[in-house]
């Protein structure tokens, strides 16, 4: 194993409770606190672990999107990541588009595992890995819980409906991470300073071969309907007749 | 006219209840003939499943030694050989379909919507982004086939009592050697399944161990009930990940939920929304479960939980 690319999207951070814009043309990002997608985060620190136990040379992080996506790049190189690439576009782009790019991105950089996110939590699409995988015709593993390396292959524990699912894929291959895969490093002062030396290259979407397009059309947003705050019960008689009252009980 | 094909989820015997939930949402496109695929080793009792759900006008049964183990790398080659003569191509928003259908849509060069809440139109849906916290219609090319994953928890399941022709089809699409199944480890268990059960009891962290989820079990037995967890109770390796009740584990719609020692965070309650009734069982009075809960009860989940379980059985 020698290279690993490791995919960072910039989102809005999962602390922050999302409000959908009055007019229905989006959510409010206006000042609000951008994060790596979570799950990119346990992408890359697994890459990193592997890196450690000496089954890989590079860790190549790469984002697409806006040019300020290079802060959640530089956090990836603080984290230990060896360089990194940014991908700019111009506005969104739908999955196709982004999987498509990441493609373009593996033919150059000929990479032995490609380590994304299940999803991100911002479209909660869960796709681009899929995609990625389809496009590049290699396996995947989705929602990965454990990986372990044995050279030309590799052995994914899954996390799937019906508990835990275990493949074993060739190399390379598209893995996504789930949530129990690992908890990811906090990034250590000296490692934000080291990695302001480390190469980040910018690349514009029209320099790679790749048709872009955003066909799935976003017509408006609103937000949920909300549940309505309910009764406080004194003790658990009046919890049994309000669930006979409602036929529940 | 609408032409769907549902790829059916089953675990080699039954239909798993996902299916019947994609067929009620493939049938509310305008004037939809509906057709479910079987990929199996063999199909037969499954697709006699399959061919009983309203609806439904035929089931397609592909039986293949390779397609005894649902891996999204050997379905997906012989679903895009089916796709030609479909508009849509529908799959539940469980592993299983997240897994295939975004597969399936990269090798039609297509774009797959994700997670559908409600049909608005042949190339237009509703669906949760941002954690369920914004609802966002979408618009997909009229001239494309829509790839989609259904959001199972928004659809009552299609109703039994049909019985759509069976037809075996060959495919002969080959099929890379690349992944290979080894495995499922699955805690088996005789207690009603947690993404179609009508009620649920759900431990959170509060319960402080695996031990303790016993009180759980035995209220979840009085009611007939599936069991479930926050994520925090999985994380704390208090029950397996497949209990997970949430935004990143299952998605739920019961008609009684019971949210214990539960502290209701945003993605738990991601998880839960669509439950009829949210009972929440917590010692702490503003915790945020209770924002949501139809009926809280504040208090040591250690004595109150015990009670319930003594006057629900009697």
């Amino acid at each position: 194993m020698k290279k690993i690319l490791v995919g960072l999207k910039r989102v809005v951070d999962f602390n922050v409770r999302v409000r959908v814009r009055p007019d229905g043309s989006g959510v409010d990002t206006d000042g609000v606190k951008m994060s790596i997608n979570p799950f990119d985060e346990i992408a890359l620190e697994e890459a990193l672990r592997i890196k450690e136990r000496g089954e890989a040379t590079e860790i190549v992080a790469v984002s697409i999107g806006s040019s300020e996506a290079q802060q959640q790049l530089r956090t990836g190189l603080a984290m230990g990541a060896d360089r990194a690439i940014l991908v700019e576009t111009d506005g969104p782009l739908d999955q196709l588009s982004v999987a498509g790019i990441f493609l373009a991105l593996v033919n150059k950089e000929k990479p032995d595992l490609v380590l994304l996110g299940k999803q991100a939590i911002d479209n909660d699409n869960n796709q681009t890995g899929q995609m990625l995988a389809a496009l590049w015709d290699r396996p995947q593993a989705t929602f990965a819980s454990k990986l372990v390396l044995n050279g030309s292959s590799a052995t994914v524990t899954r996390e799937v409906d019906a508990g835990l699912e275990v493949i074993e894929v060739d190399l390379p291959a598209v893995v996504t991470t789930d949530l129990r895969l690992n908890e990811p490093r906090y990034v250590k002062l000296p490692d934000i300073m080291k990695a302001k030396k480390k190469p980040l290259e910018h690349i514009k979407v029209a320099e790679l071969d790749v048709a872009v397009s955003q066909e799935l059309k976003d017509l408006s947003y609103e937000p949920p309907p909300q549940r309505s705050k309910g009764v406080i019960v004194e003790d658990v008689a009046a919890l049994v007749s309000a669930l006979k009252a409602k036929g529940l009980a | 006219m609408s032409k769907v094909l549902v790829i059916a989820e089953h675990d080699g015997s039954s239909l798993n209840p996902s299916t019947a939930k994609c067929v009620a949402c493939a049938s509310e496109l305008p004037d939809a003939e509906v057709h479910v695929a079987i990929f199996s080793d063999h199909g037969e009792e499954v697709a006699a499943q399959a061919a009983q759900l309203e609806s439904v006008n035929k089931v397609l049964q592909i039986d293949r030694a390779e397609n005894k183990h649902p891996l999204a790398a050997i379905l997906a080659p012989q679903v895009v050989a089916l796709a030609g003569k479909y508009s849509h191509l529908f799959g539940p928003s469980t592993t299983f379909g997240k897994d295939l259908m975004a597969r399936i849509a990269a090798l039609l060069k297509v774009n797959q919507l994700s997670d559908i809440m409600s049909v608005e139109g042949a190339n237009r849906f509703k669906r949760p982004v941002y954690a369920g916290n914004a609802i966002l219609t979408v618009e997909t090319p009229p001239d494309k086939p829509v790839v989609a994953t259904v959001r199972t928890a928004s659809y009552q399941a299609a109703e039994s009592g049909n019985n759509a022709p069976v037809e075996n089809i060959e495919i002969a699409a080959e099929l890379p050697r690349h992944t290979r199944f080894l495995e499922l480890k699955t805690g088996k268990s005789d207690r009603p399944d947690l993404q179609t059960a009508t009620t649920v009891v759900s431990g959170g962290r509060a319960l402080g161990g695996s031990e303790n989820f016993d009180i759980i079990y035995k209220l979840a037995d009085v009611l007939g009930a599936a069991v479930g967890a926050s994520r925090a109770a999985v994380d704390a390796g208090y029950v397996p990940n497949e209990m997970q009740v949430g935004q990143t584990g299952k998605i739920i719609a019961p008609d009684l939920y019971i949210a214990v020692g539960i502290s209701g965070a945003i993605q738990h309650l991601t998880g839960i929304k669509d439950a009829g009734t949210i009972v929440a069982i917590n010692k702490d009075e503003d915790a945020p479960i209770f924002e949501v809960a139809d009926i809280g009860l504040v208090g040591d989940l250690f004595k109150l939980v015990p009670e319930l379980t003594e006057a629900l059985a009697t």
